[in-house]
């Protein structure tokens, strides 16, 4: 008996994957739920499971290919199988990726393929390297000038047209992300995005481009529940949560959301989508860049399964051991770049969801405090700013300055029974 | 000191006739005579005549002798005079041979070896290229050695492999005196399945065997006054395939040429075509060309065997126009 080892789906609109290493050999015994491989989406870098235990006997898919969503890309027997090749571990024909074919002009539009001679297929259509390399640039193959038979243009000379060429930049040429040339000086470096840049990339301008931005900042007095973490943290740990400002934030927000719950809507260009269900990501920065690893039904947890599951996430983000539903569903988004310093900033919405909450530094100031007498005193305060970023086509600035609001007067006022 | 590529496969003979009693050889006048080619030249002498077999004309009873002897446990080597008249063993090996350990469990390791290919006028019966019969015959392994250092380690390693190996010297190679090699030591074996890259280039890639290897090396050192690089690949083995160096082949240079001196319909270029169409589609930058013998039988007259075979200039011309493409 064997088993299929499948290219996992990585997220909802994830349709091919990257296998950038491979942790075992054929040959290799492994566990059920051992990581055999590392991939690259365009949303998540993860290590992928055995799917049963056995005998690793065939890699179809070797390092550095990428491969559609659902590909087989390795077998596992059971023990004592032998190894698909017994010398060298061959690399066995791979199912080819899709690639979206470029926008190539024809010379004589309109006129199908099979009327058009060899020499002019050769010219617009080249090669599959050729036609590869367009496609994952965005490159139009008849900008191009040809030096092969019939003005072909080789695999040279497409690479020469991107290292000295008004730069391509994307192969997500359906969402229309605009490039501008960077011509090369002395000294430069130029080096494709990995796969988790680009897709940050090109979100983050498809978002600019989609969503009307606003912002709206507002600062909050954590001093109540600065108390709460110290008292109830020793408890939280012997439970195996972890309670930190965020996990007070998550709680407050999805207060604010079940309140308003148009903040946790969609737009989908027509019309608005109420999500069921209130999925909140939290995003995790991390070197090779950002991750929004999602907590599914948050308003199901306990302050406790909150703080577990937030510190469940990041951790296996950090590992890479996220699993395609951890990104899948978000409805509504947390980032902290305050853990950075930063005072608050302007985040841009994650797609396809219509804000986000930016938590800014927290700290002690100095603040004014009005007495019942109504005088005033300075007072030392744990305080910090976070800002709302939101869709304007969906919210008004009203709603989300109420749900801020709602938000601020929730982690002042926390309500300790629900600790 | 030097040895050509015939004294290399004598010396594979007398090495693992003297480590193992159990390897012996057995063939159509290598006792006495020595061997149609003198591979066996002295081995009566040195082995004696229960180690040195002279067998009648008959190939079918040379390798089913064989087979049996190793079923009982030995070790034989057995030498088709010339390759083209394993034809006559055909069933001995397809059949049975390929199929004794599937079928009943028992291993068969003999080794059928002798000269194969042409380039030495010897017309029809004695230049063919056989291997594709096997090739195609799941079961048997098939190496093709290109130099002297092969032909020894390879014939090694095909001797001590547990499967009935067909092991295709190339006649035009045996004395060439440009093959001649320091042959690596007695405790050196070679790896069966395992091509090896004779040249590094990263514009166009050359993928052959047995003596074209060396056409390709002469087309290539032409080819890189002209600006081209192309990369030479020894398949060695033809069964099973090296699919790994085959592919980096494909990936690297995005141009693939194959050269062979078997005939062309039916040759190992088309099994070579698939499996980079299979496995490396994407990276290609022109289609896979071939350049091999015509599909007739072989002329025995000098000019027609010339237009037979291929020549370096039919190499330099495809490579030329794949280059181009």
């Amino acid at each position: 008996m064997s088993v299929d080892v499948i290219m996992p789906q990585m997220g909802e609109s994830v349709t091919e994957g990257t296998i950038t290493r491979w942790l075992r050999a054929v040959g290799d015994e492994v566990e059920r739920d051992e990581p055999i491989f590392e991939i690259s989406t365009d949303k998540v870098d993860a290590e992928i499971p055995a799917p049963e235990a056995g005998v690793l006997i065939e890699i179809k898919v070797q390092a550095s290919e990428t491969v559609e969503v659902g590909t087989v890309v390795a077998v596992i027997g059971a023990a004592g199988d032998k190894p698909a090749a017994t010398d060298a571990p061959a690399p066995t024909p791979s199912a080819p990726p899709a690639p979206k074919p470029a926008p190539v002009a024809a010379p004589a539009p309109g006129k199908p393929r099979s009327e058009m001679t060899a020499a002019e297929l050769r010219r617009v259509r080249s090669t599959p390297v050729v036609r590869k390399i367009a496609a994952e640039h965005g490159v139009d193959i008849s900008a191009i000038a040809g030096t092969g038979t019939d003005g072909r243009v080789t695999k040279k000379d497409i690479l020469a047209y991107l290292d000295s060429a008004p730069a391509p930049a994307t192969g997500r040429v359906d969402i229309g992300v605009p490039s501008i040339p960077v011509s090369a000086r002395p000294g430069d470096k130029r080096e494709p995005m990995t796969g988790i840049r680009k897709a940050t990339s090109d979100n983050m301008i498809l978002s600019k481009q989609y969503s009307a931005h606003v912002h709206t900042c507002f600062e909050i007095d954590y001093t109540r529940v600065d108390g709460l973490r110290r008292k109830h943290k020793a408890r939280f740990a012997e439970r195996g949560g972890k309670l930190t400002f965020t996990t007070f934030l998550a709680k407050a927000v999805i207060e604010a959301l079940k309140a308003y719950p148009v903040v946790n809507a969609a737009h989908d260009g027509q019309n608005l989508v109420y999500r069921g269900h209130l999925n909140l990501g939290v995003a995790v920065a991390l070197d090779r860049g950002l991750l929004v690893p999602v907590i599914q039904d948050a308003d199901d947890l306990s302050m406790l399964g909150l703080s577990k599951r937030i510190a469940d996430l990041s951790t296996r983000a950090r590992s890479k051991k996220l699993m395609p539903q951890d990104l899948d569903g978000l409805s509504f988004s947390i980032t902290n770049p305050g853990v950075f310093g930063s005072q608050w900033g302007t985040p841009i919405i994650p797609q396809p969801t219509t804000a986000i909450l930016g938590v800014g530094t927290i700290e002690k100031r100095v603040c004014v405090h009005t007495h019942n007498d109504g005088t005033d005193a300075m007072v030392i305060r744990t305080c910090g700013y976070v800002t709302l970023g939101f869709d304007h086509r969906t919210i008004d600035g009203a709603v989300a300055d109420a749900f801020v609001g709602h938000l601020k007067n929730t982690i002042e006022t926390f309500d300790e029974s629900a600790m | 000191m030097e040895s050509t590529y015939i004294e290399a496969v004598r010396e594979a003979l007398i090495e693992e006739m003297e480590a193992d009693e159990r390897v012996f050889v057995l063939g159509e006048d290598i006792g006495v005579y020595g061997g149609a080619f003198k591979v066996t030249e002295g081995f009566l002498d040195r082995f004696g005549p229960d180690r040195v077999l002279d067998t009648p004309i008959a190939e079918g009873g040379i390798i089913g002798a064989a087979i049996g002897a190793s079923l009982m446990g030995l070790r034989p080597v057995a030498e088709m005079q010339f390759m083209d008249f394993v034809s006559c063993g055909f069933d001995q090996l397809t059949n049975f041979a390929a199929k004794c350990h599937y079928r009943w469990g028992a291993a068969v390791p003999i080794v059928v070896r002798g000269p194969g290919g042409g380039l030495v006028g010897g017309g029809p019966f004695h230049s063919q290229s056989v291997e594709m019969y096997f090739v195609n015959t799941p079961g048997l392994k098939v190496v093709a050695p290109s130099t002297a250092t092969d032909a020894k380690l390879l014939l090694k390693a095909a001797i001590r492999d547990p499967n009935p190996t067909l092991f295709i010297e190339h006649k035009a190679l045996y004395r060439a005196p440009a093959l001649r090699e320091t042959l690596p030591g007695a405790d050196a074996v070679g790896t069966i399945g395992r091509a090896a890259i004779r040249r590094e280039g990263d514009d166009l890639a050359m993928l052959s065997y047995g003596a074209m290897v060396h056409r390709c090396l002469e087309a290539a050192e032409l080819l890189e006054a002209e600006g081209v690089r192309a990369r030479v690949v020894d398949l060695r083995t033809l069964q099973p395939l090296d699919d790994a160096a085959i592919l980096d082949a494909a990936r690297t240079c995005g141009k693939v040429m194959v050269v062979h001196e078997d005939t062309r319909t039916g040759g190992i270029a088309g099994e070579i075509t698939s499996r980079i169409n299979e496995g490396a589609f994407e990276y290609l930058d022109g289609p896979i060309l071939r350049v091999t013998s015509a599909d007739t039988p072989i002329p025995y007259a000098k000019p027609l065997e010339a237009a037979f075979f291929p020549q370096v200039t039919d190499i330099l011309t495809t490579a030329r126009r794949l280059a181009a493409y």
